[in-house]
C-alpha cells in the first residue's frame, strides 16, 4: 500500500512523564477525508496522543509523519505542520484580549501572510458558517460557552487546514450547549476534512466517526467501524467501559 | 403536580435608599460603630480647620518678607524661588526650553493618541526623544549648551522619572521572557541580574554608578554623572519591573500558549499578540506602584550630587535672606510629588478600564 494516501502516520510513538510511561507503541494510520473518535478512560493518553500530532507534546520514541512531512523537533516544520492542522481544545482557548474577529483574524495575518482585508472577509465567511457572525466585535467572554466554542472551531477554518483535531470539545459545556457545538462538527465531517476527535459523545461517533478507536493505559486497546466497535465490543476493557458510560 | 405562572420583575423597596439610611448603615449601626464615627469626626473637626487656615486662609500670597503680618505659610518664598525648583541651576534665559519640552510632551502624548497612520506615529515617537534631548542640552542647531551639571529641580526629577521608566519597561520585559526561557544560559543570567539587583539598595547603585565605575575607565574619558545615574536606575527598575511582569505571566492559562502555539505563531508572536497584552494587563496595578515608588526614589540622586527637586528645597533654605522656611518648602514639595504620583494612579486606572475585556 502507498504510504501517500494516509495523511497521518503514527508509527509506534512512545511517550513518557518523567518515568512514566504514557503512550506505549501507539501506530495510528490515518487516510485523508478519514473521521477517527478516540475515546477512553480519563487518564489513557488519548489527549495527549492527538497532542504530539501538532507538537504541543513531545514524545521519546517513534515516528510522526502528517502528510509527506515527518514532525522532528525543528521551529520550522513544526510551524509548518501547525500551519496545517487545526485544534480546537476542550476550554476553548480564544485569546480573551482580542473582540471574536480579531481571534480569527490573527493567525491567517500572522502566519499566513494574507493581506488583513481578505483576512477579515474569511474571518466573517467562517463566522456565518458557524453562525455566529452577529457577534463578531463581541469579546469572547461575553459569548455562551457554546458559542465560545464555534468561534474557536471557525478561528480553525480560518487558515484552511487539511486536518482538524478535537480535544473533547464538549467536555466544559453546559449540557444545552452541546449540541449546537456538534452540530457545527457534523457539518464539517460531511465536507470530507480529515478529523480526530477525542470526546465521549458517543451519538457523534456513531453518525460521523468512520473509525473508533478505545485506548486505555497509554495503548490502543481496539478500534473498529462504529457499528461493531459499539455493538460486538471484543476486548473486556472496552465492554466494561461501554457498560459504565452507556449504562444510565 | 402543579405549573406556576412567570412572574414580572418588580422594582427593590425604596426604604434602602437616601442620605438617612446611608448613614444609619454606614456610621452609626450600633455602638461601636458610633463611637468610631464620632471619634473620627472630632479628629477631623481639631485637624482640618487650623491646617486649612495655615495652608490658606492665613496664609501671604503676595508681597515681599517685610509685609507679612499673618503667621500662617509664607508662601512668598516658594513664589520667589519657584524657578530654580523647577529648573534648577539651569540658564535663566533658556528657561523656555525645557519649557518648551514640556508643552512638546503634551502634543507628543496626544498626537499619538489621536493619529490613525502609524508610520506617522513611529517617525513621531522616533524624534521625540531626539528633538527633547536637543533642545534640553542643547549643542546642536546653534542651541547653547547646557551641561548636565546645571540640569536640577523638578525638571531632572521629571527626566530621571521618565527615562527610568520608559528604559526600563523593554528591558523589564525581556529580563522576565529570559527568566521563564528554556534556554539554561539566558536563564541563569537573567535570574542572576534580576536577584543580584534587587538584593542592593538604589543608593548602592548610584555610588557604584558614580564613584566605582569611573575608576574602570582610563583618565580623559568623562562618562556623565548623570547619565550614569540614569543607566543605574534605569537597570534597577528593570530588575523589578521584570518581577512585576513574571507575576503576570504565570498567571496566563497554559491553554493561551498552547492556542497560540498550535495556531502556528512563532515564539515572539505569541508573546507579544498573545501572551504580554495579557499579562502586561494584569500587571497594571503593580506595574504602576513600582513607577510611583521609582517616582520618589529618584530624590536619591542627590547623594551622587544632583539637585532635584527636594535638594533644591534643601539648598534655597541655607540661602541667608530666606532663612527658617522649610516648612513651606516641603510642603511644596510633598505637593508636587502627590499631584505626580496621584495623576498616574489615576492614569493607571483608566488604562486598566480601557483594555478590560474580561467583564460585560
Amino acid at each position: 500500500m502507498s504510504t501517500n494516501e494516509f495523511m497521518i502516520r503514527m508509527e509506534n510513538v512512545n511517550k513518557w512523564y518523567g518515568d512514566f510511561h504514557v503512550l506505549k507503541d501507539v501506530n495510528l494510520n490515518v487516510k485523508k477525508g478519514e473521521k477517527v473518535v478516540i475515546c477512553g478512560p480519563s487518564g489513557s493518553g488519548k489527549s495527549t496522543t492527538i497532542r504530539c500530532l501538532n507538537h504541543l507534546e513531545k514524545f521519546q520514541q517513534g515516528k510522526i509523519f502528517i502528510g509527506e512531512t515527518e514532525l522532528i523537533e525543528d521551529v520550522k516544520i513544526v510551524r509548518h505542520i501547525r500551519s496545517k492542522v487545526g485544534m480546537v481544545f476542550q476550554h476553548f482557548n480564544l485569546f480573551p484580549h482580542l473582540s471574536v474577529l480579531e481571534n480569527l483574524v490573527i493567525a491567517p495575518t500572522w502566519v499566513h501572510k494574507k493581506p488583513r482585508k481578505e483576512a477579515i472577509e474569511t474571518a466573517m465567511y467562517y463566522l456565518d458558517r458557524v453562525k455566529i457572525s452577529d457577534q463578531a466585535n463581541k469579546y469572547p467572554n461575553q459569548l455562551s460557552g457554546g458559542q465560545q466554542q464555534r468561534v474557536a472551531v471557525a478561528r480553525c477554518l480560518c487558515f484552511n487546514p487539511e486536518i482538524m483535531l478535537f480535544d473533547e470539545p464538549t467536555s466544559a459545556l453546559d449540557p444545552e450547549m452541546v449540541s449546537e457545538v456538534l452540530d457545527v462538527m457534523v457539518e464539517l465531517a460531511d465536507e470530507g476534512i480529515t478529523m480526530i476527535c477525542v470526546t465521549h459523545e458517543m451519538g457523534f461517533a456513531k453518525k460521523v466517526a468512520d473509525r473508533v478507536i478505545f485506548m486505555d493505559g497509554g495503548q490502543i486497546i481496539e478500534e473498529n467501524e462504529p457499528h461493531t466497535f459499539f455493538e460486538q465490543p471484543e476486548s473486556d476493557r472496552l465492554k466494561l467501559f461501554l457498560d459504565q458510560i452507556l449504562s444510565h | 403536580m402543579a405549573i406556576y405562572d412567570i412572574k414580572e420583575a418588580k422594582p427593590a423597596p425604596i426604604n434602602n435608599r437616601g442620605l438617612v439610611f446611608w448613614l444609619r448603615k454606614n456610621l452609626f449601626s450600633d455602638i461601636k460603630n458610633s463611637l468610631l464615627s464620632l471619634f473620627c469626626i472630632y479628629f477631623l473637626f481639631i485637624t482640618v480647620p487650623p491646617a486649612l487656615d495655615w495652608l490658606i486662609f492665613s496664609a501671604t500670597w503676595s508681597g515681599s518678607q517685610e509685609d507679612i503680618v499673618k503667621d500662617g505659610a509664607r508662601w512668598i518664598f516658594i513664589i520667589e524661588k519657584f524657578d530654580q525648583f523647577i529648573y534648577g541651576f539651569y540658564p535663566e534665559n533658556l528657561h523656555w526650553r525645557p519649557l518648551f519640552v514640556a508643552a512638546l510632551t503634551v502634543a507628543f502624548v496626544a498626537s499619538v493618541k489621536l493619529l490613525n497612520n502609524i508610520k506617522l506615529k513611529i517617525v513621531i515617537i522616533l524624534l521625540y526623544p531626539f528633538v527633547s534631548i536637543v533642545f534640553i542640552h542643547g549643542g546642536l542647531f546653534g542651541l547653547e549648551t547646557v551641561e548636565t551639571n546645571k540640569w536640577g529641580g523638578l525638571m531632572l526629577t521629571v527626566i530621571v522619572a521618565a527615562v527610568g521608566i520608559i528604559a526600563s519597561f523593554p528591558i523589564g520585559i525581556l529580563l522576565a521572557l529570559g527568566r521563564q526561557s528554556n534556554m539554561p544560559i539566558v536563564k541563569t543570567l537573567c535570574v542572576g541580574f534580576i536577584e543580584f539587583v534587587r538584593g542592593v539598595p538604589l543608593i548602592t547603585i548610584l555610588f557604584m554608578a558614580s564613584v566605582v565605575l569611573p575608576l574602570f575607565f582610563h583618565d580623559g574619558i568623562d562618562f556623565d554623572k548623570l547619565l550614569r545615574a540614569l543607566i543605574g536606575i534605569t537597570l534597577f527598575q528593570a530588575a523589578y519591573i521584570a518581577e512585576v511582569v513574571r507575576g503576570g505571566l504565570q498567571a496566563i492559562p497554559k491553554g493561551q500558549y498552547e492556542a497560540s502555539e498550535s495556531l502556528g505563531l512563532s515564539y515572539w508572536q505569541g508573546m507579544i499578540l498573545i501572551i504580554l497584552p495579557q499579562a502586561l494587563k494584569i500587571s497594571i496595578p503593580n506595574l504602576v506602584g513600582s513607577f510611583i515608588s521609582l517616582f520618589k526614589d529618584t530624590t536619591l540622586v542627590l547623594i551622587i550630587g544632583l539637585f532635584d527637586i527636594l535638594a533644591m528645597v534643601t539648598l534655597t533654605n541655607s540661602d541667608s535672606n530666606w532663612l527658617g522656611y522649610e516648612v513651606e518648602g516641603y510642603v511644596f514639595v510633598t505637593f508636587i510629588y502627590w499631584i505626580f504620583c496621584f495623576s498616574m494612579s489615576q492614569y493607571s486606572k483608566s488604562v486598566e478600564r480601557r483594555f478590560n475585556t474580561e467583564l460585560k
